[in-house]
Order: structure tokens, then C-alpha cells, then sequence
């Protein structure tokens, strides 16, 4: 059993738009690049050419369908990753303390020393976010890029999570949710930003933005758009004439 | 008490980052290759990149499992066993070349038209074509006649230029974007960028396509049309534009050819139009009636009315364009039913164009001057953008569709327009400004010209005396005359048939032509070990550069390895297929950024090599001895035109040279130091209007894009088409066969129609009732993801997506596979329900699937248990109709290959299947067997 800090000084975390994610997979590979070379065990795949791949993800894009009674079945790209929660269960069931909340940031993170790789947190997570190494058998899941957030080896506008810095449609905004100045909580504010399966307890940190409306459009016929419409006086021609004359 | 740990925060990435270009799929993204003790460490997007601007798909972030594959060829091989075993034997560098010389050298002193040179996903088209030219053959092109010729053509002769490499919507300022069909495959990070701006500020995008997947799915209006009708589509929405005078007189009067004068009067010159003696087309003045210039000063051109003239009446194309599209034929009511939308929605698109274009109009206070010499003291733009590649272009009428899809966008005055759509350089550039096609042959001499260009007319086709083609793939032959880009998928099935006659030895790099690369793909491969009686091949010898072990290699008798993309020198060059912006002029460079550890070869360096052994012009000094020491030194010194050579910047001897000046021996190094690209932007005078903004024009000579101003009016009229049309009716010297007639009369309308698709017409729905296409997955392209063992756990298999009613009446269940025929074949895949469909439409994922032994994967790969190619459904040819004839697949016009004109039918597979059907026998890997598990790192 590992205890979560009370508060954390900041609350680090993404917000994803759902309107504008594409589903394409750029923040599921340049995550994969960026850990498996960073943060400690690389992510592996087992069965790499073979039969029944099986790799370690940090972050996976899934992709549903929803159907609507009086419109066309919507389809809608889900990318999820560790939502880095204020109450995180994960943290609280490992037995051994590898688990952790931090003060500063409120990054969930795994300290691998101290991973046994019982998987007891993947169990505890209702977002099935992380994932047991095949080949190290210890847990891996998002850090949000803590070992780029404050790399000063970097050149500052880089100090982002790599799903965000790669993300093409700029569907991934990163930032300090407990700040409801910075951009990513005013972004939630204006866009009705939620926290995914409220219901489980977990008090999220990442948000969601939801899909804007689809298949609204249901402008006036355009024919009453026209004043004069072309089929009167004349026909099109005779408009097209007077139409000519004032140019 | 617990202690946080304290993590490494700042790890150092690598010890250098060499930044070149990316080459996972055709986008050219720059990127930022970080090295860790000289070994490739971490890939991502270069931020001060035109292309990308820092951002990097998941198919460029996972370079570094492609440039660590274990399908790469290691070494030159030669054929030991028969062909498509996959059995064969390292050679050395010394004795691969000199066996490519040996078979070579007789071919160019005697026939030089034996070689076929066909490229695929070739960046380096300008210098392969520049070196098969040398040579002597009339048979070279890339990949372009199966891929979106029908777009790039449609748009050059429409208006000068096309979409990706030749124009991109006004991301920053349009209001409603409309994309048709797939496009997840070309200009990928910036259409995905575009749609993010677009999302950020709230505009309206637009998708139509049967299929909502990728973009479509974030389109806030999804139009799930019916296969091969969005040229019907397009043109309902045309009529009720008219219908409503939502259209830019002021725009079409002065940029496009709507006011010019048509022959109306029975003969040879009917359709042409009327020109004064000097050449000039004429316009009817309203003012004064008469028939004058078109660009006579102080006129007010007509657009209703006409010239009569000896009695024979001139209508202008205005007049002949209203009459068509106003006809009921396209009255959104009666296109409904067969483009599978209904009636109101199409009414409520077309409301909107017209809404934001004229209701929601923008300007720049930026003065400019036309090429009339008349000053605007605005740029007036009408912010809806289009965009479209192969979904709307890989139909029987594609062209015609893409024809149909500009004559949209110039109706509402949007091309070159602030919000609409903007060229990049060094297009604007019209028919006229292209070169013409050639194919005359001269054993021991180089080719009369350019292979590839724009004809405008019968007198350019490239047929003898006889009307026989003079090209292997018949392009610019009566079954295509405006094949712009070649047929490159009609290569094989021609040189097999030995139709219009034989080949001797066929030359491929980086086309994957036994597999996902060409229709028909199991009768190709017996094409290609198909033998004569006396055991010798039909075609008798097959030379393959690849990088990596694709299915294509076993079918060789001789392999040339090439490198892969960070092992390379390459020029995005402004010959050839650049990475230009609307706002700016750019070119960019690849370079070795790591040594190969292999002994392969850039293919590059190596046709350079073979043109110094063969004695190619343009490739030897006088004394014999080779002119360029390798690729890259081509790069620096080769000049196309006097000072115009493949890369535009740092030219000259101090490297200030834009575009033009002399070679600079530093210039690739100041690439390199520049992040691997060089760009010049465009004054803000000339950034819109382009093809009438005089300073654009100015600006254009001096980069040394055109070497006088070439302003001209886009063709909404296309007299080259209409010359085609009058010779299959029976006008002029050069005749059409007689088979042929017909079909021209039909689809050569020099204004835009629609016509179904060849398929369509022939295919009975009782016997086929569905459409089948495929979509391009983001995260693969073509044939080189599988290989990438971080790619092929995203898309690993192809699923057959079925919508609800299908599903229903087969009774499917998870699990099941169904059973896909089409007149000319059957596959077999496990079936997914997905209801976001076009209802008679079936679809899955484009090339995932792979023969057994290729790309070094494991014989039980789901790509190739779980998969099937719908190549396998599809013929290069129309079922026989009975004439003898053979009837291609193929657009009329361009030729190119209606992949998405399939029809089948669907059936469930019998109980107990659980590999997907054909089951080709595996052919022997030509690498080593791969790491069974991996875990990527680099020790620093």
C-alpha cells in the first residue's frame, strides 16, 4: 500500500480534443521512439515480425462508432494514455511503493528499481492505461515526458510531452490544469472539457475535449438565398445580362 | 516514510542532430535525426521545416525501425533458382554492374525501345527521366498513371496546376473546406495541420467520401456518396449555383476562357474557337457587339450572347456551360438516387458554398497589379477550399471528375483567391508552358525529347504511321492521348503480351509490381515467369533496385540494393516534384546522415555508374571517363538550363544565387547547414492571382521557374480535348481506330461531364451489387510499413468493414470471413461491422497485405494469414467484349488504373475459415531470418 500526496503543487497533465483528433497514430509512435530510448527500460516487442506482435504502448489510439437515431453513425478517434489521477488507484494498491504520485507536478510514475511486476496497478486502473513490459516484466505507463518537460538540454519550446510536440492536427495541448489561467484549463473552460468515467472516482487530471456536432448543416434552400432568383424576368440569360451590365 | 525518487529529468538525446529529409511516405517532412554514439538514436520533426513545421506522423516517427529493418538487402544478388523462387546468390558491386552493361549496351546500339525503365515512388523522377532519355528509350515513367495522374492532368489543363505538390488550400483564412474522397495518403502532416487550424477557429469541413473514417470522421458534415459519382455530385452542385447566381462574373470574365467565342457550324472547326488572324481567341464586346480580342484594352466580354459571323453562329462557353449544367439531368432530384445522397442535402451544401463564398467574402488591402496593367487596390477572396487525390481521380471517369471538381471552384471564383485554393511554385504553369511527349528512337542516339508532357492535340499522340503506339504502356496512344504520367501498371501485362511488341529487358526501382503495386497481381506474377517453348521467359530479363525484400525481388534476375532514406543523398528538386509553398519557393536535400553498414548502393550513384559504363551523353567526358562521381556530385553540377540545375538555392560561386546562377561547389553543405532545405519567399504583391499578377510573373522569371511571364486564362473550355473529340468524329489526318470512336466522341467533352464508370456501365447488380475500395491507413504507406515492427501492431491485418444491412442480411458474427467476387476473381477476409459506410459499399486497408517470405516477416504474419490485396479482384483489363480487343481498366482519357471502379459481391465464408484466401506459396526471403523479439535502444 502506497499513500498519495493530498495536493500536489501543480496538476501536470494533457487535454485531447476529440473534434480534431484524426486518428493517426503520431502521438502512439514518436511516445514509443521517445521512451524506448528514454526513462528507464526500452519499450519492447515481442514477436516483432512474427505471428502475434506484442509491444509496449504507452499510448494507444482506439476508435469508435456511435450510432445516432436520426443522423449517420458517428466515428470518433479516442487516444488514451495515464490521466495521471489526483486519486489514483494505481499508486495506492502497489506493494512495494514503485508507484508514486509527485508533489511537485503530480506525475504518476513508476520507479522501476522497485517494480516487481505483479501488475496489481494495471488491475487497480479503470482506464487499462498501463502496460506490463513482455520482455523487462516491469510496469509501464505515460510520464508525460518528465524527462523532457524539464530537460534543459532542450531547447525550451521542446519541453513538452513528444505526443504533443508531434501531434500534426493539434489535437494534444499540455499544461497546468490546476491553473485555471494557463491555456490548457481555459481551453476546457471554453470547449466543456470533462474528465473521462467520472463515475470511477479517480479524479482524473487529463481532459477531454468532446466532438463538436456533426452532420448539422441544414442551410435554407438557395434559391431563397437570390434576390433576384435567375428564374425570374428573363431567365437566366436576361439575368445574366443585367448582371453583366452592373459589373 | 516514503522518499520520492528523483528520475533522470534531463537526459541528454544524442550527442548531434543531422537534420535531412524523411522518406516513410511521399510527404517530404523534414526531420531531426538525433545520433547517440554515431548510431540513429531518436527521430523526430524538424520545427523550421515549410513542410511540417516540427510536427512528424507516426509513419516518420518510426523511421528508426525502417532504417533498422530486417527486410534490408544487403548485397547485389543474382538469380540462381527460377523466377519468383527467391533463390539467389550475393555478387560483387563489379560484377552486377558489368552484367547490367553487358545486357544493356546491345540493347541501346540496336533497340533501344527493349528497355522498359519504369520507376515507382521514385523522388528523383527529373533524373531518371534525364538518364532514360540518354539512353535512348522511349519507354520510361514513374508510378503516377496508378496512382493520381487524373488529378495532376485535370488540373494542369483546367488551370495551370493541381493539388499537393502543385497548390493547397488557404489554411489560414478559409472558411468552408470540402474534401473528397481518401486523402489520408499524400501532403499528410500539412492537410493534417490545415484541418487542425481549421478545427481551432471553428470552419466547416466538408468530407465526402463512402467511407467515414481518418478526416471524414472529424468532417462536421459527412457525405457517404455512392463510389465513382462525385462528378455527378459535383456538377448538381453546379446547376444549382446557376440556378441561383451564385457565381463570380467578375472573376470569370477576366481569368478563365468563359467569354470566348465556340464554333457552332457542322465541320472540322466546330467546337474550335474563334481567333483572329493573329491567333488570338476572340470575345463579343457588349458595348459594341463585335467580335474582338480577348485581351483587347476597355471591353466588357459577353457571356450570354454570341457572334454571327458568314453565317456561322459563335456561342461564347459561358452560354454552352450554362445550357449544360442548367438541364434537369443535374438537378440535385435526379443525381440523388444514384450518388446515394438525398436531394436536400446536396441543396444545403451547394447553399453554403454560395453563403461563404459571396456572403462571407474577404479582403486583403494589399494592391496589385494584373497582367493587363490594371491595379487592384484589394486582393477579394472567396474563402472555400477544396481538395481532392485519389479517391475522386482513380475512377474510369476521374478526369472527368476532376475537371468538374475545378470548374466548381472557378464558378465561385475561389482558385488563387484569398481562402480558396493558391498554387505553389513553380506552378501557376499552364498546358502550353509544359513540354510536349516524346518517343522518337534512334539506335545509339538519346531520345528526341522529353518522355513525358501535355499534348494539345491529335498531332502530339505518340503513334507511327500506322496509329500503333510507340510505348510499351500505349500512353499517348488513342487509349490514352493525355496520359501525362505513362501507364505504368499497363507495363507488364503489354511487354508480356508483347502488345504493341516485345521488350527485352525490364527495368523497375522501387515499384512493387508482383504485388500491391499492380492490378490483377496473381496473373502478373505468372507474367513474370510465364516461358516461351524453348524455356527462355517472355520477358526476357528483369533488373530490381529495392532497399528491402518485397515480393517484387524474387521476380528478378538481377538486384541492385539500394540504401535506405538516411544512408542517401536526394534533391527535392524544383524539376521534378518540389516542396513548395504558396507563399514561397523551397527545395530540399537528403543526405547520408549515417554510413550504410551493408553493401548496397544508392540506386542514384549506381544508374550514374551504368551511364558512364554504357557511354550515356550528359553522363561521360569527352575522353570517356565518367562525368559525376556520384549522386550527390550530380546534385551540385548538373544544369538542366544554363544556370538552372536540380537544387534552386545557394547558387553561384558566393551561394546568394535564387534559383538561378552558376553550380556551387559548397552547395549541398549549405543545405546541410541551412536544416537540410532552402526557401525563398514570394513578395506579398504577388502571393495571390497568381497567373494574372504581373509581379508574381516578374518574380517567377527571375527564379528561372519560366524565362519570359506566361500569363494565361484557365480552360474551363478545354480546346485540346475538343480536337480529340473532332478527330473521332471524323476530322483531321491523325484518325482514331474505329473501336475507339465512339468512347472518344463520349468522354473527350471539352466541358466537364459525367459519365458512369466503365464497371458501372458493364456490371450487372444483380451479379454485383456492392462497391469495394480500399482507404490508406496514416500510419502506412503502400507496401513499407509491414516491415516496421512499431507500424505493423497499429494495422497488421486487413478486415473487410461491412455496414449494417449487409451484415443483417448474411447473418455475420464476429469472427466470421466473408467470400469477395468480382467478375475477375475472389478473396476471402474476416469481417468487422461498421455502420459509418456508404450501405453498398465494402472496404479495407490499402497494401497491408503480403505474400509468405517477403519484408523478412515470419510465414504465420497476419499480413499475410489475415489479408488479402483487392489487386487480386481487379484486372488491368475490361472483361472481353467479344471484339478480340483489349480493353484497359483504365481512364479513357489519362489512363489511369480505376482501382475504385470494383464492384462485387459478398458472401459468408463457409464455417471453419481461418486464413485468408489466396494463399500464395511462400517465396524464399532474400535476408536473413529476423530478431525474434526486440527492444530498441541506443547506448550512448
Amino acid at each position: 500500500m502506497t499513500c498519495l500526496p493530498k495536493t500536489t503543487e501543480r496538476k501536470l497533465g494533457l487535454v485531447i480534443d476529440l473534434d480534431t483528433c484524426v486518428g493517426c497514430h503520431a502521438c502512439v509512435i514518436s511516445c514509443k521512439g521517445w521512451n524506448t530510448e528514454h526513462y528507464g527500460a526500452p519499450l519492447s516487442d515481442m514477436d516483432a515480425y512474427g505471428g502475434a506482435p506484442e509491444g509496449t504502448f504507452l499510448n494507444r489510439v482506439h476508435t469508435f462508432e456511435v450510432a445516432r437515431p436520426e443522423a449517420p453513425p458517428m466515428v470518433v478517434h479516442f487516444p488514451k494514455s495515464c490521466l495521471h489521477c489526483d486519486d489514483a488507484p494505481c499508486v495506492t494498491v502497489c506493494p512495494t511503493g514503485a508507484s508514486y504520485k509527485r508533489t511537485e507536478d503530480g506525475i504518476v510514475l513508476v520507479n522501476e528499481t522497485d517494480c516487481i511486476g505483479c501488475g496489481l496497478c494495471a488491475w487497480a486502473c479503470p482506464y487499462g492505461a498501463r502496460e506490463m513490459d513482455g520482455a523487462e516484466k516491469v510496469m509501464k505507463k505515460c510520464t508525460l515526458c518528465v524527462d523532457r518537460i524539464y530537460n534543459d538540454t532542450l531547447s525550451p519550446e521542446d519541453r513538452e510531452p513528444a505526443c504533443v510536440r508531434t501531434c500534426p492536427s493539434g489535437a494534444r495541448h499540455f499544461g497546468d490544469l490546476s491553473d485555471p489561467d494557463s491555456d490548457v484549463s481555459r481551453l476546457v473552460a471554453a470547449r466543456g472539457g470533462f474528465d473521462l468515467m467520472p463515475e470511477q472516482g479517480t479524479a482524473p487530471v487529463n481532459k477531454y475535449l468532446p466532438p463538436r456536432g456533426r452532420d448539422t448543416l441544414a442551410t435554407p434552400d438557395l434559391a431563397s438565398l437570390c434576390e433576384p432568383a435567375p428564374a425570374a424576368a428573363g431567365g437566366f440569360l436576361g439575368w445574366l445580362d443585367r448582371t453583366l451590365e452592373k459589373l | 516514510m516514503f522518499s520520492q525518487p528523483s528520475p533522470e529529468l534531463c537526459p541528454k538525446v544524442g550527442d548531434e542532430i543531422r537534420k535531412t529529409t524523411c522518406y516513410m511516405c511521399a510527404c517530404r517532412c523534414g526531420i531531426d535525426v538525433h545520433l547517440k554514439d554515431g548510431k540513429v538514436a531518436y527521430i523526430e520533426g524538424n520545427r523550421d521545416h515549410p513542410v511540417n513545421r516540427g510536427v512528424l506522423c507516426a509513419k516518420g516517427s518510426a523511421g528508426i525501425m525502417q532504417h533498422l529493418s530486417p527486410a534490408r538487402l544487403r548485397a547485389p544478388l543474382k538469380r540462381v533458382g527460377p523466377r519468383g523462387s527467391g533463390e539467389f546468390e550475393e555478387i560483387s558491386w563489379d560484377e552486377a554492374l558489368q552484367t547490367a552493361t553487358d545486357w544493356l549496351r546491345p540493347l541501346r546500339e540496336a533497340a533501344p525501345e527493349k528497355l522498359a525503365f519504369f520507376t515507382g515512388r521514385d523522388q528523383s523522377q527529373s533524373f531518371t527521366g534525364w538518364w532514360a532519355q540518354s539512353f535512348g528509350t522511349p519507354n520510361w515513367a514513374a508510378h503516377g498513371g496508378f496512382c493520381s495522374v487524373n488529378m495532376a492532368a485535370a488540373g494542369i489543363y483546367t488551370m495551370g496546376g493541381s493539388f499537393w505538390e502543385f497548390g493547397q488550400p488557404d489554411w489560414d483564412r478559409t472558411k468552408l473546406f470540402l474534401l473528397f474522397g481518401v486523402a489520408e495518403d499524400h501532403d499528410s502532416n500539412p492537410i493534417k495541420m490545415g484541418l487542425g487550424k481549421l478545427k481551432a477557429r471553428g470552419a466547416r469541413v466538408i468530407g465526402v467520401n463512402p467511407i467515414r473514417s481518418g478526416y471524414n470522421a472529424i468532417a462536421d458534415d459527412w457525405v457517404g456518396i455512392t463510389p465513382g459519382t462525385d462528378g455527378l455530385f459535383i456538377l448538381a452542385l453546379v446547376h444549382e449555383l446557376l440556378r441561383a447566381g451564385k457565381i463570380d462574373l467578375r472573376y470569370l470574365i477576366r481569368y478563365t476562357n468563359a467569354p470566348y467565342l465556340v464554333n457552332a457550324h457542322d465541320g472540322p472547326e466546330k467546337g474550335l474557337f474563334l481567333r483572329g488572324t493573329d491567333g488570338k481567341p476572340l470575345v463579343r464586346d457588349r458595348r459594341t457587339g463585335q467580335a474582338v480580342a480577348w485581351d483587347s484594352p476597355d471591353i466588357s466580354p459577353d457571356l450570354g450572347n454570341g457572334v454571327e459571323i458568314g453565317g456561322v453562329t459563335h456561342l461564347p462557353v459561358f452560354r454552352h456551360l450554362a445550357d449544360r449544367y442548367l438541364a434537369d439531368d443535374y438537378a440535385p432530384e435526379n443525381v440523388a438516387e444514384r450518388c446515394g445522397l438525398p436531394a436536400p442535402r446536396i441543396r444545403a451544401i451547394a447553399a453554403e458554398i454560395a453563403r461563404v463564398a459571396f456572403d462571407e467574402e474577404i479582403t486583403i488591402d494589399q494592391p496589385w497589379t494584373d497582367f493587363r496593367g490594371v491595379t487592384h487596390e484589394q486582393m477579394v477572396g472567396r474563402p472555400v477550399a477544396m481538395h481532392a487525390m485519389r479517391g475522386v481521380s482513380a475512377h474510369s471517369n476521374g478526369f472527368q471528375t476532376c475537371r468538374a471538381l475545378h470548374l466548381l471552384q472557378i464558378l465561385i471564383g475561389s482558385i488563387e483567391t484569398p481562402g480558396g485554393f493558391r498554387f505553389k511554385p513553380p506552378y501557376p504553369k499552364p498546358p502550353e508552358a509544359h513540354p510536349r511527349p516524346h518517343a522518337g528512337f534512334t539506335p545509339g542516339q538519346p531520345l528526341d525529347g522529353p518522355h513525358l508532357g501535355y499534348p494539345l492535340g491529335p498531332e502530339h499522340l505518340l503513334i507511327d504511321d500506322a496509329g500503333r503506339p510507340k510505348r510499351i504502356d500505349k500512353a499517348f496512344s488513342w487509349d490514352a492521348p493525355m496520359s501525362a504520367h505513362g501507364l505504368m501498371h499497363m507495363v507488364i501485362s503489354n511487354a508480356h503480351a508483347g502488345d504493341p511488341y516485345e521488350i527485352d529487358t525490364l527495368f523497375l526501382y522501387m515499384a512493387n509490381m508482383a504485388w500491391n503495386s499492380s492490378m490483377n497481381t496473381s496473373q502478373v506474377m505468372e507474367m513474370l515467369t510465364d516461358q516461351n517453348d524453348d524455356g527462355s521467359y517472355r520477358i526476357p530479363r528483369i533488373i530490381y533496385s529495392d532497399a528491402y525484400s518485397s515480393e517484387m525481388v524474387a521476380f528478378a534476375d538481377l538486384i541492385l540494393p539500394d540504401t535506405t532514406y538516411l544512408e542517401r543523398h536526394d534533391c527535392i528538386s524544383l524539376l521534378d516534384r518540389p516542396i513548395c509553398e504558396a507563399e514561397a519557393l523551397a527545395d530540399s536535400i537528403r543526405w547520408p546522415v549515417v554510413a550504410p553498414d551493408r553493401d548496397v548502393r544508392p540506386f542514384q550513384s549506381v544508374l550514374l555508374d551504368l551511364g558512364a559504363r554504357l557511354g550515356l551523353p550528359g553522363m561521360v567526358h569527352e575522353d570517356g571517363t565518367a562525368k559525376f562521381r556520384d549522386y550527390a556530385d550530380y546534385i551540385t553540377h548538373h544544369e538542366r538550363r544554363p544556370g538552372i540545375g536540380p537544387l534552386a538555392g545557394f547558387r553561384g560561386a558566393e551561394g546568394a544565387g535564387k534559383g538561378r546562377g552558376a553550380p556551387n561547389p559548397d552547395q549541398i553543405d549549405r543545405y546541410i547547414e541551412n536544416g537540410g532545405f532552402w526557401i525563398d519567399h514570394i513578395p506579398s504583391e504577388a502571393q495571390f492571382f497568381k497567373p494574372w499578377n504581373a509581379a508574381y510573373q516578374d518574380w517567377a522569371v527571375a527564379r528561372g521557374l519560366y524565362d519570359s511571364p506566361q500569363p494565361y486564362l484557365f480552360n474551363l473550355y478545354s480546346e485540346p480535348m475538343r480536337k480529340f473529340q473532332l478527330a473521332a468524329e471524323g476530322h483531321g489526318h491523325r484518325q482514331p481506330p474505329d473501336h475507339l470512336r465512339a468512347r472518344l466522341t463520349q468522354t473527350m467533352d471539352p466541358l466537364p461531364l459525367w459519365y458512369p464508370t466503365f464497371t458501372d456501365a458493364e456490371t450487372d447488380p444483380a451479379d454485383y451489387p456492392l462497391h469495394a475500395l480500399t482507404q490508406r491507413p496514416m500510419a502506412h504507406y503502400h507496401s513499407w510499413g509491414s516491415q516496421n515492427a512499431w507500424l505493423r501492431q497499429i494495422h497488421g491485418h486487413t478486415p473487410l468493414y461491412v455496414a449494417a444491412d449487409i451484415w443483417a442480411a448474411h447473418d455475420f458474427s464476429e469472427g466470421d470471413w466473408a467470400v469477395l467476387t468480382s467478375p475477375h476473381g475472389r478473396i476471402t477476409l474476416p469481417v468487422v461491422r461498421m455502420d459509418a459506410l456508404n450501405p453498398r459499399t465494402v472496404w479495407t486497408w490499402n497494401a497491408i497485405a503480403k505474400r509468405r517470405g517477403a519484408w523478412a516477416l515470419d510465414p504465420t504474419a497476419p499480413e499475410a494469414t489475415r489479408s488479402s490485396l483487392l489487386n487480386h479482384l481487379i484486372h488491368e483489363l475490361l472483361p472481353p467484349k467479344g471484339d478480340g480487343l483489349r480493353w484497359a481498366n483504365s481512364d479513357p482519357i489519362t489512363g489511369q488504373a480505376a482501382w475504385y471502379d470494383l464492384r462485387v459481391r459478398i458472401e459468408k465464408a463457409p464455417a471453419g475459415q481461418s486464413v485468408s484466401y489466396p494463399a500464395h506459396p511462400p517465396q524464399k526471403a532474400a535476408v536473413p531470418r529476423p530478431p525474434k523479439n526486440l527492444a530498441q535502444h541506443v547506448k550512448g
